[in-house]
């Protein structure tokens, strides 16, 4: 086996995708005529009619019968969705309600006339959007159509019958779906018309003279069997491919047409679509900016030049180059191009010395093993002359008065001049002038000052004055030098200003990519992600851009209205741009671009434009950069949330396990307690022994309010809502307080309580400060041995109020030290009983009160746990 | 189980817990007094109404209506003393009760000693009649008619707001005086806020009255609410 005997692999993994794409996606037939009345509409319903009898579920998304009968009648029985009214300049139109059929979901629906502009306001404009979004939805469609409304025929059947066809349908569209031709002789065509079957008499008259004249008809339906034709050749070669059956592959062929902003280049891009469809094979549309500001016409043009390629199937590929050859070239060997088309005018002339001419010898010449087709344009005289004689832009007339202007002062200046200085100098004068505006100003008006420059010394300086004679040879050969240098230098400096220019351009355009990936690397949470993209967005595009993202229903939210919320949506849903300056819901305010990374939406970006012009071809390149970035970002941050949350889960859930653990305990022991001394108390008991059961369960409900106590108090932490009451506390007060709580606890112990004499007030929660030293003297109470003396301890230094529990237990091992005042942590060797709640407890209300807890050992041994408060100046009294 | 007067006091209960109310039915019977229980704050009023109790205890966490609103419809007609019993312990919900005109506020759990005395005190302020002019507890000796303070016999001067202070605690000597009713009463509505007043004035007398001034013995704080002088009970 040879190389070429094999299947391509790219192509094969194509052929899979498409097999996959098509799984869960309605198939579209396509009822192909030639023109109005060969009886689409009616070999479409006769199908569907069959389709019913066989029991398939049919519903009409829209039919035109225009009245006729026949077809009519084979409507009957097929349920038919309302058509939806759209008021349109007062006037309303009915059009095919696309939610209902959506909503409806037959397997099977018929929707009439592709090629259909739907009323402005609609979803879509076209009518084919549709259908699209039908089959997205995997909805089986039957259509019909006309030939001439193919987008790649639509050219020729101008050049045939002269009328230009605005209606057209993509060629991708037809690329997946199944052809029928409604085929019917000319003749046969011509009779129906004339028996009124297709228009109303005096319309069908008219139409029968120009449209649908026996020549034309010939033309119309010759493509149609081409195209049918064509189709069946392109099915066989996808059956042979599928089937791995071997054949003669083709050879990778990649087409590349350069479009400019010129008329032509549609035609360009329409022959190349024909020529890739005859290969079989990819093609890109290249485009290279340069530094020459386009008008606002040729903007326009261009961008509906690269969106016709894009709907047409072409992938779109921009560069900047100043020497357009060499950026056509560059995009041709990145993209493994084998053959670039490019256009010609038609004009007769000497073409091939214009600079057009020079760059397509170039072209040829640089193009290497690149084929290069070179493609007459077929253009009207007017298209012609335009091209030889482009009118400047409108901002460019300015430059030529100020160039004009600045010769004329510059002209008389030397004339007062002139008597001293000599001609001579005067041509050197005049041409610094044209190399100082040459740093200022285009081309154009650079040339025109070279030139009137020049004209002005010949007549006003050169010997013989107020003549354009030239009295002598060393004058003649003065005036030529001074021309082509004056005209080679302004050419120069405008040169070496355009590159200059185009740099900082595509500079600025890697340092707003840049700065955006920076900025967006910077931001972690939402809030900074949306300032990053609005900022970055506004200063790239000065358009407002804002991040809408969905909720945990999957729903996108934002405060939209219903209208613009819905061209967010089907941005979302179909991961394809809507909104203003597209093809979707065009009348939005904003523009919509779904973000999306290998399958999943994530979201959208809506822009709103200040511009009132469509995005330039660079703006789409960088916005497709920003849009590629964001989506990027967008999709980390959310991973980043979702590794966050699930971190969190593991922590609560270990600790409600802990809690769970040390509850069950702490509440399952005192309640034994009450249990067991209740149940063993009779009457007849021994006093002393009846008294010690009250006491056992005395203490149990005394542990059993503690636990409770510090769980609410744990809970109350927990959920925020310890909002500590600022008050100003005597100190003594709150020790009192603390200490008469644990009296039961430290009975047996020698308490020292020492607060100096005018101690400070402390601006505190006095309840929260007073329940921390609980919690302090009870953990001091039962983690050290009994019968050991506890301190408390107040004193003022420098900056706070310091509170200190002591005691002269075993201190704190270094283990223990930096987990004290974990939530559920118990030192090792700890006594039971405890939940190792409590000094987690004492940090919290410590905390709340803004001060904060220290825990020490002390020299002698033994702990120390130092509540710190703020010293404030005192208030007065 | 002392200070039962001759006829036995008719406490009313208003408690939507049926084993605290049997509880208390016990050992307030136990201790001498008359019980009706109600579960519902306007079953009690009416009962407070028709059976004319001599206390009421009253829970603030009811079914039909707020333990607050209660006391202040009580408030509109009655003077009967009032003991909050609630499980209720934050001190917003203690100063909404005191302030709203309840004698005292017992939080659940409580110790049956503690809730007794408590029950004492109030019915003994409910007896105007009894108005004393000289107040003796501990070391202390308050002459309300004389203006005179001694402690162990010597006399003490105190300022004339320090004396403000004490002669309002004496008056209600026993009960819990809340922070806002100290402060409107000595310094006048505009001062309820200046809490660190009482701080100040409060630490004083201590340093005058009390024998340790840091462990005070008379003049207790209750934490986060107010201040009670204490009486024998």
């Amino acid at each position: 086996m040879t190389q070429t005997d094999r299947p391509n692999p790219d192509e094969l993994l194509a052929d899979l995708h498409r097999e996959e794409q098509r799984q869960g996606r309605g198939t579209l037939k396509v009822f192909l005529g030639m023109c109005a009345g060969v009886g689409k509409t009616y070999a479409m319903l006769e199908a569907a009619q069959k389709a019913r009898r066989e029991g398939r579920d049919v519903v009409i998304g829209y039919v035109e019968t225009h009245g006729r009968r026949e077809t009519d009648a084979l409507t009957e029985g097929i349920e038919a969705i309302p058509r939806t009214p759209v008021v349109y300049h007062g006037v309303t139109l009915t059009e095919m309600n696309l939610d209902a059929v959506l909503a409806r979901r037959a397997p099977l629906t018929v929707v009439d006339e592709l090629a259909h502009t739907n009323a402005p306001g609609s979803r879509h404009p076209k009518r084919y959007q549709d259908v699209m979004e039908l089959l997205d939805a995997g909805i089986d469609v039957y259509t019909t159509l006309n030939v001439q409304h193919i987008e790649s025929r639509a050219d020729t059947v101008r050049e045939i019958t002269g009328a230009t066809v605005r209606e057209t349908v993509p060629d991708t569209i037809l690329a997946e779906a199944e052809i029928e031709l409604v085929d019917l002789s000319p003749e046969d065509l011509r009779q129906r018309l004339a028996e009124g079957k297709v228009y109303v008499p005096e319309r069908a008259e008219a139409a029968a003279r120009n449209f649908l004249s026996e020549g034309n008809l010939i033309a119309l339906r010759e493509m149609a069997l081409r195209l049918a034709a064509e189709r069946v050749g392109q099915d066989v070669r996808d059956f042979m491919q599928a089937g791995k059956i071997a054949g003669p592959w083709k050879t990778g062929h990649r087409l590349m047409v350069a479009v400019g902003a010129t008329p032509h280049s549609e035609q360009m891009v329409r022959w190349t679509r024909r020529l890739a469809d005859s290969l079989g094979c990819t093609w890109i549309a290249a485009h290279v900016a340069t530094s020459r500001i386009l008008s606002e016409d040729e903007q326009t043009r261009l961008t509906r030049n690269l969106s016709l390629a894009r709907t047409l199937g072409a992938e779109v590929r921009g560069t900047t180059d100043e020497d357009i050859v060499r950026g056509f070239l560059r995009i041709a060997r990145g993209q493994n191009v084998t053959q670039i088309v490019v256009g010609t005018p038609s004009v007769p002339g000497p073409w091939i010395l214009s600079g057009a001419g020079r760059k397509l010898q170039r072209l040829i010449r640089e193009a290497g093993s690149i084929d290069v087709h070179v493609v007459r344009a077929e253009g009207g005289p007017e298209a012609g002359l335009r091209r030889l004689w482009r009118l400047p832009a409108e901002a460019a007339w300015s430059q030529y008065f100020k160039a004009l202007a600045v010769v004329g002062a510059v002209t008389m200046l030397n004339e007062a001049l002139a008597s001293f200085i000599g001609a001579r100098t005067v041509a050197l004068i005049f041409l610094m002038t044209v190399v100082g505006l040459a740093m200022n100003l285009n081309r154009g008006p650079v040339y025109m000052a070279a030139t009137v420059s020049a004209l002005a010394w010949d007549y006003l300086f050169l010997p013989p004055p107020y003549t354009f004679h030239i009295g002598s040879v060393e004058d003649a050969v003065m005036f030529a030098m001074y021309f082509i240098v004056a005209m080679a230098m302004g050419h120069l400096i405008s040169r070496i200003r355009a590159k200059e220019r185009m740099d900082r351009r595509r500079e600025e355009g890697a340092t707003a990519m840049y700065l955006l990936t920076l900025e967006l690397g910077d931001a972690s949470t939402w809030e900074e992600i949306g300032r990053a993209i609005a900022s970055n967005v506004n200063r790239a595009f000065k358009a407002n851009a804002a991040l809408l993202l969905p909720d945990t229903g999957g729903n996108l939210r934002g405060e939209l209205t219903e209208k613009e919320l819905a061209a967010a949506v089907w941005a979302y849903e179909h991961a394809q741009p809507a909104g203003r300056f597209t093809d979707t819901l065009p009348m939005s305010e904003a523009m919509y671009l779904p973000l999306h990374t290998a399958g999943s939406a994530l979201g959208v970006l809506r822009l709103r434009w200040q511009q009132s012009m469509p995005p330039t071809i660079e703006q789409r390149t960088m916005l497709d950069g920003f849009q590629r970035h964001i989506s990027l970002v967008v999709d980390r941050q959310r991973l980043r949330e979702a590794k966050a949350q699930s971190q969190l889960m593991a922590e609560s859930e270990r600790l409600s396990h802990t809690l769970l653990n040390a509850v069950s305990h702490e509440l399952r022991t005192p309640i034994a307690a009450i249990k067991t001394a209740a149940s063993g108390w009779q009457p007849g008991l021994d006093p002393a022994i009846q008294n010690a059961l009250l006491a056992e369960i005395r203490e149990a409900t005394e542990r059993l309010s503690r636990l409770v106590a510090n769980l609410l108090d744990m809970a109350r932490l927990e959920s925020g809502y310890v909002k500590p009451r600022l008050d100003w506390c005597d100190v003594n007060d709150i020790v009192n307080a603390a200490l008469k709580r644990v009296g039961g606890e430290l009975a047996q112990r020698d308490v020292s309580v020492r607060v100096p004499a005018a101690f400070p007030l402390v601006r505190a929660d006095s309840r929260l400060i007073e329940q921390a030293l609980v919690d302090l003297l009870l953990n001091a109470a039962m983690h050290t041995p009994a019968g050991t003396p506890v301190e408390v301890n107040a004193v003022v230094e420098e900056q706070q109020i310091a509170i200190a529990v002591a005691d002269r237990g075993p201190g704190l091992t270094a283990e223990a030290m930096p987990r004290i005042f974990d939530k559920f942590y118990r030192a090792p060797g700890a006594a039971a009983g405890g939940t190792g709640l409590g000094l987690s407890i004492v940090k919290g209300f410590v905390e709340a009160n803004g001060g904060n807890v220290r825990v020490s050992n002390r020299p002698a041994g033994g702990a120390s746990f130092t509540i710190l408060l703020p010293k404030l100046e005192q208030p007065n009294t | 189980m002392s200070s039962v007067t001759a006829r036995n006091p008719v406490v009313l209960v208003i408690d939507d817990e049926v084993q605290i109310r049997r509880l208390l039915r016990i050992t307030l019977e136990a201790n001498g007094y008359k019980v009706i229980e109600t579960a519902g704050g306007k079953d009690g009023l009416v009962e407070a109404a028709t059976r004319r109790p001599d206390i009421v205890i009253l829970d603030l966490g009811l079914p039909d209506m707020e333990g607050v609103a209660v006391l202040k419809r009580l408030r509109e007609w009655s003077r009967v003393p009032v003991v909050v019993l609630s499980v209720r312990d934050r001190d917003e919900d203690k100063i909404a009760a005191l302030d709203a005109g309840a004698d005292d506020y017992v939080a659940k759990p409580f110790s049956t000693p503690e809730l007794l005395v408590r029950l004492r005190v109030a019915l003994r302020h409910a007896q105007p009649a009894q108005e004393e002019t000289v107040f003796q507890m501990g070391d202390l000796t308050v002459d309300l008619a004389g203006h005179q303070v001694a402690v162990k016999g010597c006399e003490v001067r105190l300022t004339a707001t320090e004396y403000a202070l004490l002669r309002l605690l004496v008056r209600h000597a026993g009960k819990v005086l809340t922070h806002r009713q100290i402060l409107t009463e000595i310094w006048g509505p505009n001062a309820v806020e200046q809490t660190h007043y009482l701080r100040v004035y409060m630490a004083r007398l201590r340093e005058k009255i009390e024998s340790v001034p840091s462990r005070p013995t008379l003049l207790l704080t209750e934490p986060g609410i107010g201040y009670r002088l204490v009486t024998q009970g």
